[in-house]
């Protein structure tokens, strides 16, 4: 249990670093801006309760906001995102619900399960980011091409850092 | 009432998530009156502090190119020190010292953090309260005009950038003097819009876009940019025009506050108009 705490404690700190040091500059013409950071509350697991993944996502978007001075756009969308979560946990469960000891990640619930829950998740997240941001409606089309653009990019980044956790937990 | 309990905690999820998606949308609204929402600024003393320490490993990069503009800057002044002129006609003209009266104090300053990529774009700068920054405040560089000081904590600063869509700077031609305002819309970052040229005005390809000093947040003249290109749409009074800014937003480091002092005095003289 404190093992477990620590570990997600440590994937927050350094999800937000990365986030606010690095990746917050990178861009292909101001127009898709990956969100790596999302993937802290894919990650946590299944017996999380419910209440509690709500304010780690709070907590999450409140210390992302802290490094661009944007007071409460991320911390909505992540909280939306958390919400999302619980529901789609149900409603994508497979047959006679999680097995104990599994997590949410591609090497327990198989590549399909897992690129649809982070597909969903991540497109949520990303779609009420935008829309916040631009606040209106008149660049409807536009804001939808912002997040679906980068929806794609950080689904490709979170593969990345999957294959990456792949290699090292099936050795040990 | 104990139905009521109940149902509350039937529904805890719903409502706690519900409670936390109005909190942040409470931030979110409160952002603009900028006093309350200090806290959670840039300018916060701990990120600021992190900020500047990333910062300095990043300025080794760029060294060269800061040096080769400041010698720039540092010969550009030379040439306009008294020993760089000659008399011309002998003892006729007596420099008075109250000829002229100092208008405009420069502090220099660093920028530690900077986006291009919002629609509301902010830099943070090393300057703060202890320095004497206060918000209103115009921020240049050696090559051109960057923002205006909005949050300020005792050692850091956030300026609102040209690249804000709310930001709009008094501009006018050089050439011809006609006033107009620079605003940015969301896209390219080294292009912004030039608004109401009316019609009449002859405009060419290149034209020196500078700073009017109307509003003295910014003295007058300091370049902005280029006429880039423009058009007249028809049946519109006004060109719509597009402007190449001489300042690179992606590459800032050493910036210059400018602190008018005779700023309030004007703004006082004209409210008077207003009542």
């Amino acid at each position: 249990m404190v093992f477990s705490v620590l570990k997600y404690t440590s994937l927050f700190i350094s999800l937000v670093l990365l986030q606010g040091l690095i990746l917050n500059n990178v861009e292909f013409g101001g127009y898709v801006v990956p969100f790596l950071y999302v993937v802290f509350i894919l990650a946590l697991p299944f017996e999380t309760p419910s209440w509690l993944v709500l304010v780690l996502g709070f907590v999450l978007g409140i210390a992302i906001d802290c490094f661009v001075s944007t007071h409460g756009m991320h911390a909505s969308a992540t909280v939306v995102m958390a919400f999302c979560r619980n529901y789609l946990l149900k409603l994508i469960a497979p047959r006679g619900g999680y097995d104990f000891n599994s997590k949410p990640n591609i090497q327990f619930m198989g590549l399909t399960w897992y690129l649809l829950y982070a597909f969903i998740l991540v497109l949520f997240h990303h779609l009420f980011l935008f829309y916040v941001e631009s606040f209106k409606i008149t660049q409807f089309f536009y804001t939808f091409g912002r997040a679906i653009a980068s929806t794609i990019f950080t689904m490709v980044l979170i593969l990345v850092v999957q294959l990456f956790n792949y290699k090292s937990t099936t050795k040990s | 009432m104990r139905n009521l309990i109940r149902f509350l905690s039937n529904n805890s999820f719903l409502f706690l998530f519900l409670f936390l998606l109005f909190v942040s949308f409470f931030l979110l609204v409160k952002n603009n009156n900028y006093q309350n929402s200090k806290f959670f600024n840039s300018s916060n003393f701990l990120i600021g502090n992190l900020y500047s320490t990333v910062n300095n490993v990043n300025d080794y990069f760029n060294l060269k190119e800061v040096n080769a503009e400041l010698a720039k800057q540092n010969s550009r002044l030379q040439t306009r020190q008294i020993n760089a002129f000659s008399k011309v006609f002998g003892n006729t003209v007596s420099v008075s010292d109250t000829t002229y009266s100092q208008k405009y104090i420069y502090t220099s300053a660093k920028a530690i953090n900077n986006s291009t990529n919002k629609r509301e774009n902010y830099i943070t700068i090393d300057k703060g309260s202890l320095n004497g920054i206060k918000a209103g405040m115009g921020v240049v560089s050696a090559k051109g005009v960057i923002g205006t000081v909005k949050n300020v904590s005792e050692n850091f600063c956030s300026v609102m950038s040209v690249l804000h869509e709310k930001n709009a700077v008094s501009t006018k031609i050089k050439k011809s003097g006609y006033i107009g305002s620079l605003v940015w819309e969301l896209g390219d970052y080294r292009v912004a819009q030039l608004k109401d040229i009316p019609n009449h005005v002859k405009l060419t390809k290149g034209d020196t876009i500078i700073t009017s000093g109307y509003s003295s947040v910014f003295p007058e003249g300091v370049i902005v940019g280029r006429v880039k290109s423009f058009d007249l749409p028809e049946g519109n009074n006004f060109y719509n025009i597009d402007i190449e800014l001489s300042v690179d937003y992606k590459n800032l480091s050493h910036v210059y506050v400018v602190k008018s002092l005779m700023k309030e005095e004007q703004e006082k003289l004209e409210e008077l108009n207003g009542i």
